[in-house]
């Protein structure tokens, strides 16, 4: 991890072969997620985008999953009525016209590791479309304060109390640990990469070697509201998943966001790729 | 009266049913009806009044009035529909100043009176469908028009009110004779006693003698007393006779169709039922299968009682002109528009919702929302009540307005009030829900601190009572009011005296209002939270520390109620449900209901947990 965390990331727009590992299979993954997304129609399941996601992934050579692909429909991308985790799992809950989806994919590429969110909605949905807009805020506010250094619990609480402001709920609330965020790293290549609960166990065993350091140092790769997140950010690769909702439509962006440390705030923290679906739609509705 | 129809009747002689003929006639409209051209439909012997009012290009509804009515009974709704449509009532056949059919027995069956429909109908709207507008049996006649094959592409759509089918009822009471489960037996007899008034029709020669004498005098009077209807050009001095001949209604059709019920009547056009929960006539339960009869059903719920036409003129006529309005636009994504609970009572209303910018105000607004209503959401801060009127629209309210006022300002109240009368129309259901908090032991609280925390929680709910509250009664056609107080007006507490002082006081006056108002069709209910998760900790004060240590304890009150972490949404639900329900006091947390119970049973558990302070 030492050459991220010590990248000077961006001299003339070029990244690091690492990073470069790092953002091509986070293109992967959302070019997977377009691709999806485009052949989803009325009637499809959740376990069968679900399906979709993983067979397009693995004709392209992935192998090793931080999370198998997750997809929720209609209310289902606001975690309505969720209890327990199981229910996160791909139902049969089927595509309606009108109704808004998430498709959540990790795939693990030649060991480098991504983990993305994908909102869409099948036809016309002015709720989701104003949380997809609304998202953009939440973008800006993670990545200033990430570089103020403020500790991650107050970041946190911020982008809670602007969701709040907006009028939506927070929603990633609901993820284990109520997380906003996670770190992410390269994961060893192995012929047999088994999943425990949808997890990768390569990757779970690396989350877990990070919570056990950041445990002994004081800081933890969940960044979560609780006191064990009370830390400013730590150096590293940081999946950030802001995901809210809004009387039963929901609707995140996940990508990654990374931090090092330098003393140049500009290098300090940034996000790894600008070229990704939803900061394109901001982009073309300003210009529109 | 009665010279005039024995002339009509003898002109009316000699057409057979079905050939109209129809005579202008000028003026003479009833009291109600000032301005209505008249005239006169000649069918099947009889001689039928009709008035029109309204622009006749236009689309055109027709009012059909029930029993003992005339219809002059339409006049308040047909004066709101005017101004839209082109709107059609007559007296049915025997009522008003339509003639009877000689001899009266045999001359009122519901085949009768689709003839006289179809008369009318073709009379003032040849070309295009009309749409139909049915109260008590007017509804009932209407349900025969909607659902015979001869009417097919004659009526556009109907809107039924404290009318059933007679065919859907008699097979409700025969599903429910064959299999009496409890439930339905008790449904059975539930409606069997509202029945009373029809085995009374039906003994000879004695209504009339009693709508003659009596009773027809006396009928004023107890619509008044009972039914809370009015005065005001209703009933017309035409009602003894209305009601001698009206009980053919009854003798001709109930016997024969619910023995024998229509298999197949079904609606050939969309349905909007509107049921009056307070009807002592009619069960609510007589629409439970409504939807097998009527594919293209829409429901409204009203709390009213079974005279609505003079009730609750307003609320038909914003019903009725959505109603045809999305049938004759075709728009199908406006039926669509409002889905969530609640719709059926709170579509198209007027919702006030004071503190609206943020918490358990912009959750209820939201809620609302989703019911279908139209929103004014009311906070000091400007940008986040518009936030909320915007997201509203976006979510079923038709319309949504964000206003800029603080609620303990009597004059900004009161203009608040004058500008949403005359802008929006008469507020149906308020809210006074903007409070702020306040942390502090009693001796640590200046007069300065009382007064912010009473003129906000305090006031706000009285201006909003005073000034909304009365144009609400002043219209003298229902509404509801909503109170937030909180779990703290019955949980005394050490640190919070000033706030749990103003929000008891909250809860008194909501008391106080629901007794004064009762009377006249407007429930009050007061709102008790207890710990929810909104902005209201992290902007109280707490008093009698440094505003450093203030910033901490709100920072930390902020993450308690995060973990409480009890969402506005629900309370928004409680809020609805109270609405609905017309409940007096609802607390709404677990914590906040287990207190009221103490409250009643075992005060001084309270008082215990009162002297506890709170580790902040």
């Amino acid at each position: 991890m030492a050459s991220v965390t010590s990248v000077t990331p961006a001299e003339g727009g070029r990244l690091t072969a690492e990073l470069r590992g790092f953002r091509d299979v986070q293109r992967l993954a959302y070019a997977c997620a377009e691709a999806v997304a485009a052949q989803l129609k009325p009637g499809v399941t959740e376990r069968d985008a679900a399906r979709m996601q993983r067979t397009w992934l693995r004709e392209r050579g992935v192998r090793d999953w931080f999370h198998l692909p997750f997809a929720w429909f209609g209310d289902r991308t606001a975690f309505a009525n969720f209890r327990i985790p199981l229910q996160f799992f791909p139902t049969h809950r089927a595509l309606e016209p009108g109704m808004a989806f998430i498709l959540d994919l990790a795939p693990v590429h030649h060991g480098y590791t991504a983990d993305i969110g994908y909102s869409g909605c099948l036809g016309l949905n002015p709720v989701h479309d104003r949380l997809l807009a609304d998202l953009e805020a939440h973008r800006e506010l993670i990545l200033r304060e990430v570089r103020e250094r403020r500790p991650l619990r107050e970041i946190y609480e911020d982008v809670e109390r602007l969701m709040v402001r907006q009028g939506h709920t927070n929603r990633h609330r609901a993820y284990p640990f109520g997380v906003i965020a996670h770190k992410i790293d390269r994961v060893k290549e192995r012929r047999w990469s088994p999943t425990l609960f949808g997890f990768g166990t390569q990757s779970l065993k690396g989350l877990a070697a990070d919570a056990l350091h950041g445990h002994r140092d004081g800081w933890s790769p969940l960044w979560s509201p609780y006191t064990f997140s009370d830390h400013p950010p730590q150096p590293g690769l940081w999946a950030v998943e802001p995901h809210l909702g809004f009387r039963g439509t929901g609707a995140k962006f996940e990508e990654i966001l990374v931090v090092t440390d330098s003393k140049d705030p500009q290098e300090s923290a940034f996000w790894l790729d600008d070229d990704l679906p939803h900061v394109r739609r901001w982009q073309e509705e300003k210009a529109a | 009266m009665n010279t005039v129809r024995g002339q009509e009747q003898g002109r009316g002689q000699g057409h057979g049913p079905g050939e109209g003929a129809e005579s202008a006639g000028a003026g003479g409209a009833a009291d109600g009806l000032r301005g209505a051209r008249e005239r006169r439909v000649r069918t099947g012997g009889i001689e039928l009044c009709v008035a029109e009012l309204g622009d006749p290009a236009q689309p055109t509804v027709m009012l059909v009035h029930g029993y003992p009515d005339s219809k002059e009974v339409w006049s308040e709704v047909a004066r709101g529909l005017a101004g839209r449509f082109h709107v059609v009532l007559y007296d049915v056949r025997g009522c008003g100043r339509s003639t009877a059919p000689q001899p009266l027995r045999g001359g009122f069956t519901l085949e009768k009176l689709t003839d006289d429909f179809l008369a009318v109908a073709d009379a003032v709207s040849p070309d295009r469908p009309v749409h139909l507008v049915g109260h008590d049996w007017g509804s009932v006649q209407s349900w025969e028009f909607a659902t015979v094959r001869r009417t097919e592409g004659r009526i556009a759509s109907f809107t039924s009110m404290s009318g059933p089918s007679l065919d859907h009822f008699g097979h409700w009471i025969k599903q429910r004779m064959a299999r009496p489960s409890p439930r339905r037996a008790a449904q059975l007899i539930g409606q069997g006693m509202k029945s009373w008034y029809v085995y009374m029709l039906h003994t000879p020669a004695l209504p009339e003698l009693a709508w003659k004498g009596p009773l027809g005098k006396r009928w004023p009077a107890i619509l008044e007393r009972f039914e809370k209807v009015p005065g005001g050009g209703y009933p017309t001095p035409s009602l003894p006779t209305d009601a001698a001949h009206g009980a053919w209604l009854y003798r001709d059709n109930v016997r024969a169709r619910l023995r024998r019920p229509r298999a197949d009547a079904y609606a050939h056009c969309p349905v909007q039922l509107i049921t009056p929960t307070g009807d002592m006539f009619l069960s609510e339960r007589l629409y439970d299968d409504l939807e097998q009869w009527a594919p293209r059903l829409t429901r409204r719920t009203l709390p009213a009682k079974h005279w609505v036409p003079r009730t609750r003129p307003d609320q038909l006529v914003s019903w009725v002109t959505e109603f045809v309005t999305a049938q004759e636009e075709g728009d199908p994504a406006k039926e669509a528009a409002a889905r969530g609970p609640h719709a059926d009572r709170f579509g198209g209303q007027l919702v006030l919702v004071t503190g609206a910018a943020s918490g358990i105000g912009r959750a209820t607004a939201f809620a609302f929302a989703e019911a279908g209503a139209r929103i004014i959401a009311v906070d000091r801060d400007g940008e986040g009540a518009a936030r909320t009127a915007d997201m509203a629209r976006l979510i079923g309210a038709p319309q949504a307005f964000g206003e800029v006022v603080d609620v303990s300002d009597a004059a900004a109240m009161e203009k608040l009030a004058d500008k949403v009368d005359a802008e929006y129309g008469t507020v149906d259901v308020l809210v006074n829900n903007a409070g702020i908090g306040l942390s502090g032991s009693f001796m640590e609280t200046t007069p300065e601190d009382w007064k912010k925390v009473l003129d906000v929680n305090l006031w706000g709910v009285i201006h909003g009572c005073r000034t909304f509250g009365r144009r609400m009664a002043d219209r003298g056609q229902g509404g509801h009011i909503v109170n937030t107080a909180s779990a703290a007006a019955f949980q005394p507490s050490r640190v919070l005296p000033a706030y749990s002082t103003s929000k008891a006081a909250v809860l008194m006056l909501s008391e106080c209002l629901r007794a004064e108002l009762a009377g006249q069709g407007i429930g009050v209910s007061a709102i008790c939270p207890g710990l929810v998760n909104t902005g209201i900790t992290s902007t109280s004060r707490f008093t009698g520390v440094s505003a450093d240590e203030e910033k901490r304890r709100q920072a930390k009150a902020a993450r308690a109620y995060g973990m409480r972490n009890y969402p506005p949404e629900k309370v928004a639900d409680a809020v609805l449900r109270a609405v609905v329900r017309n409940q007096a006091v609802v607390p709404v947390t677990p914590e906040a209901r287990g207190a009221h119970l103490l409250s009643r049973f075992a005060p001084r558990a309270l008082r215990a947990i009162a002297r506890i302070e709170p580790p902040l």
